[in-house]
């Protein structure tokens, strides 16, 4: 019976600590699993914003933004998520649309993104583009335009994420419909014998990809960075397209309900500052929202940087999307 | 005297009834599962409007998909099975050579494999980059250019289902009876004769369940199908299911959907069943093939050597594949993680949980489904297994879901999100256990049931002496299975949150994630290898536990 004390003992010493915490006020966030995990922004961000709000940070990771959005659906008023951060412009749409969220209240002339931003609701705190990766020990001329990649029947095989369980994926669909327009559908059809597959999630792809299935594969401009930083290997470019490349931005918004508002709008301000904002590109992988702060590092050097940026209004996204994957998957599945 | 005749008589109603003839143990199990079961889908088909859904469930898009879902599941089912059975009979008949428990225990593997570990293995030994066409293609033979589509999901089915199939049909030779060959001795029969009369009849008890549940993996397999399936014309109504409910939100349509999904696979399995109908056990003191009957000729010999050697050669190179990438990794830096090691223990107490629950319940509803066939109810036994296996066709994105849903009201659902998870992967695991220990129990039923109750044995001491025996080796390869299923499986741990639930899988996944696929390879090598410990100490726990 001895045992049963020292569980009941222990578990009341828990239970002490635990209310000990609580007598700081928490801040729930609600983000993506790349964002909370070792090597992302996530614990570097909660040591630095702790030393600062005299609060505790409570990152809660999700599978990726989609999840994100369902999770606030799903929970709606009784959710217990203050801020939500890492949904991206082609997911605001409809998270705009829950009524759940509260304007930011943020100034937005210090943001220095690809666009001019200002929506009122989402604040962003960094972004990227889209671009195909491929392996120059394999790929020597790498397709200029997404019209030659598209087009010339020869090219090489791609690897591209699923629209309807990737954000990366709807990505390149949005892309694909800023250059064609209204002969998207044409286009698909022409570049479906080089798509090698079309995988659930990002790693997926980009696992195939390292293994050599394909000689590119859909990430980010930024792609090549990592391999820099880390790897150090200039082996893996990004290819440069003259219509310009797709922009993912990243944003958070403060839940309407959320007992907590001072402490939320703390955050977002807060995820504007050098502290948040300098840790974005080398844990993140992607270009912090305010480049004034710093200079990036060395890793960032000489990456693409699109002649323009393509981006549709989150309304249009959140009114076309499904027309739109019902075209891509008609166009594939002939 | 028919029991329902005689309980008529006695004046009880239909639900003592039960009670009495299935036991309460099963009957509570048996609720417990439909109320999980149709309460999650209950929860969903309630929390959405329903306006769209006839258009949406109209989709002439939908049609296909359900055509190649039943097509690509039944062709992975049948390459499968049936090239387990002769592999599983090499198996049988060649039960002394060296290496054969650790070829057996290679067959547990592959299904045990984190999906994406073990994809990236199969396509580092047959994608169209893979070790193989690398060197076929200088000799001429090369598929560059097919894998992906038909080939490559057929090939990843037949890798995570044909060792399944293999340890799930093999307990039916080792419960033939010694009389039966020396009697096919005695008449001179021809080894085809042997199978048709000793062999196959000892077989098809266990063949339609493990038919059922190989049908069941491939017709909800996802990731699979998606990564290796070339594009959306392959694709499942898994796929489908989780994009109503992570990008689109329609719980509603997600439900409808797992409902049309569960109701194909239950007519295809029921009409298996009636299919392949199970004759009468046959009777005898000792069972295994005598070597001395002089059935043994050299070119059987040779047979079974090669189709070893081609079987365990197929299914060992991708995950060869998988250690050979984790050697390479940064082993030092990520073996040195302390949060390595945490991941694990979190592993290990999900899996422990998810087991014990799956075990409990399948306990139950195995020993009531043999108690209602020793009452001459054979229709209700077979529906009690049957719906221990069907909780596989049951998506655990919607299990997740609705009880996400359900428990949403009380406030709990960061709190018991580790018992959560354990709930979902027990419903996962379940089937494996019933499809494996309901022969073995019903076995034991028919050989013994009449001895039982000439000596007055019954309840703990029955289980005890008289089935325990026969139980303890399916049992001990059912949990291991169940135990390393649960401990491998990414589950649905990122609907919660997996920051307080970094378990072994997600740390995986959280590495591929953030580009580590170094570090990612030598994770997947701890994970294998932790699952072989876990495999063999469960299965040595259990199944030589004398009673």
């Amino acid at each position: 019976m001895k045992w049963v004390y020292h569980l009941l003992a222990t578990t009341g010493i828990a239970l002490a600590s635990a209310s000990a915490l609580a007598d700081k006020p928490a801040l729930t966030v609600y983000t993506y699993d790349s964002f909370v995990s070792d090597w992302g922004p996530g614990p570097i961000i909660t040591k630095a914003f702790e030393a600062t709000c005299g609060c505790q940070l409570k990152l809660v990771g999700l599978e990726d933004g989609a999840a994100l959005l369902s999770r606030l659906k799903m929970e709606g008023k009784r959710s217990r998520a203050d801020v939500i951060l890492g949904l991206d412009t082609s997911l605001t749409g409809e998270a705009a649309a829950t009524g759940l969220l509260a304007p930011h209240g943020v100034e937005l002339s210090q943001l220095d993104l690809a666009i001019n931003w200002s929506d009122k609701v989402f604040l962003p705190y960094d972004y990227g583009h889209f671009a195909f990766v491929y392996d120059s020990d394999r790929l020597t001329a790498p397709p200029t335009s997404l019209h030659a990649l598209v087009n010339d029947a020869g090219g090489p095989k791609i690897i591209i994420q699923d629209p309807r369980t990737s954000t990366p994926g709807l990505g390149f669909l949005l892309w694909m419909r800023q250059v064609f327009g209204n002969d998207t559908s044409e286009a698909w059809k022409k570049l479906a014998p080089r798509i090698l597959t079309v995988t659930k999630g990002w790693s997926e792809a980009y696992g195939l990809f390292l293994e050599e299935e394909a000689l590119m594969v859909l990430s980010y401009t930024t792609s090549p960075a990592y391999h820099r930083h880390v790897d150090k290997t200039e082996r893996y470019r990004a290819a440069a397209f003259s219509e310009g490349h797709y922009a993912q931005i990243e944003v958070a918004a403060k839940v309407a309900h959320s007992p907590n508002q001072s402490l939320a709008d703390h955050f977002l301000a807060f995820m504007l500052t050098p502290e948040f904002q300098n840790i974005i590109p080398t844990t993140n992988w992607m270009y912090p929202a305010t480049r004034s702060h710093s200079a990036l590092p060395a890793a960032f050097n000489d990456l693409v940087s699109p002649k323009a940026t393509l981006l549709f209004d989150a309304s249009v996204v959140a009114h076309q999307r499904k027309i739109w994957i019902r075209e891509w998957l008609d166009a594939l599945s002939d | 005297m028919d029991p329902r005749v005689a309980g008529r008589a006695l004046g009880l109603n239909p639900f003592s009834l039960l009670v009495r003839d299935a036991g309460w143990f099963g009957v509570v199990a048996f609720m417990l599962l439909i109320a999980l079961v149709g309460g999650t889908l209950l929860v969903l088909l309630t929390a959405s409007p329903t306006a769209v859904l006839s258009t949406q469930l109209a989709d002439p898009y939908l049609y296909r998909v359900v055509g190649f879902t039943v097509w690509q599941a039944s062709l992975s089912t049948l390459i499968s099975v049936l090239l387990a059975i002769p592999t599983a009979r090499a198996f049988a008949r060649r039960d002394q050579f060296p290496g054969r428990g650790a070829l057996l225990r290679l067959m547990g593997l592959p299904v045990v494999t984190p999906v994406i570990v073990a994809v990236l293995g199969i396509v580092a030994v047959y994608g169209e980059s893979g070790l193989l066409n690398r060197y076929l293609e200088p000799i001429g033979l090369s598929w560059r250019g097919h894998f992906y589509g038909l080939t490559g999901i057929l090939l990843a089915h037949v890798f995570f289902n044909l060792p399944l199939s293999i340890r799930m049909l093999l307990p039916a030779w080792e419960r033939i009876p010694g009389e039966n060959w020396r009697l096919a001795a005695q008449l001179g029969m021809t080894a085809g004769q042997r199978f048709r009369q000793v062999e196959w009849p000892a077989l098809v008890g266990v063949l339609p369940g493990t038919v059922s549940v190989v049908f069941l993996l491939c017709f909800t397999s996802f990731s699979v199908v998606l990564i290796l399936g070339g594009g959306p014309r392959a694709t499942t109504i898994e796929v489908a299911i989780y994009q109503a409910l992570r990008f689109d939100f329609e719980p509603g349509l997600a439900a409808w959907l797992a409902l049309g999904q569960l109701g194909i696979c239950l007519i295809l399995v029921v009409a298996l069943h009636r299919w392949l109908r199970a004759p009468p056990v046959s009777r005898g003191l000792k069972t295994g093939q005598p070597r001395a009957l002089g059935f043994d000729s050299v070119s059987q010999r040779w047979f079974d050597g090669i189709l070893l050697t081609a079987v365990c050669g197929f299914v060992a190179l991708p995950l060869a594949a998988v250690i050979w990438l984790g050697l390479n990794g940064p082993l030092v830096r990520v073996l040195s993680n302390a949060a390595l090691w945490s991941a694990a223990g979190r592993s290990a107490l999900i899996s422990t949980l998810a087991t014990t629950l799956a075990l409990a319940l399948a306990l139950g509803l195995t020993l009531s489904a043999r108690r209602l066939s020793t009452r001459h109810r054979q229709r209700a036994a077979e529906g009690v297994l049957l719906a221990g296996s069907m909780t596989l066709a049951v998506p655990p994105m919607v299990i997740g879901s609705g009880l996400f849903l359900l428990l949403l009201p009380l406030g709990l659902t960061f709190d018991i999100a580790t018992a959560l998870v354990a709930i979902v992967n027990a419903t996962l695991i379940l089937p494996y256990l019933v499809r494996t220990i309901g022969p073995a129990l019903m076995n034991s039923g028919a050989r013994y049931q009449r001895l039982c109750l000439q000596l007055g044995m019954s309840g703990w001491q029955r289980f005890r002496l008289i089935d325990w025996p026969l139980l303890r080796k399916p049992l001990g390869f059912a949990v291991a299975l169940a135990a390393t299923l649960s401990f491998g499986d990414m589950g649905v741990a990122a609907l919660f949150d997996t920051t307080g639930m970094l378990t072994l899988p997600v740390m995986l996944y959280h590495q591929l994630g953030a580009y580590r696929f170094n570090e990612a390879a030598v994770t997947a090598l701890v994970l294998i290898v932790l699952c072989a410990l876990v495999f063999i100490v469960v299965e040595r726990l259990v199944g030589r536990w004398r009673s």
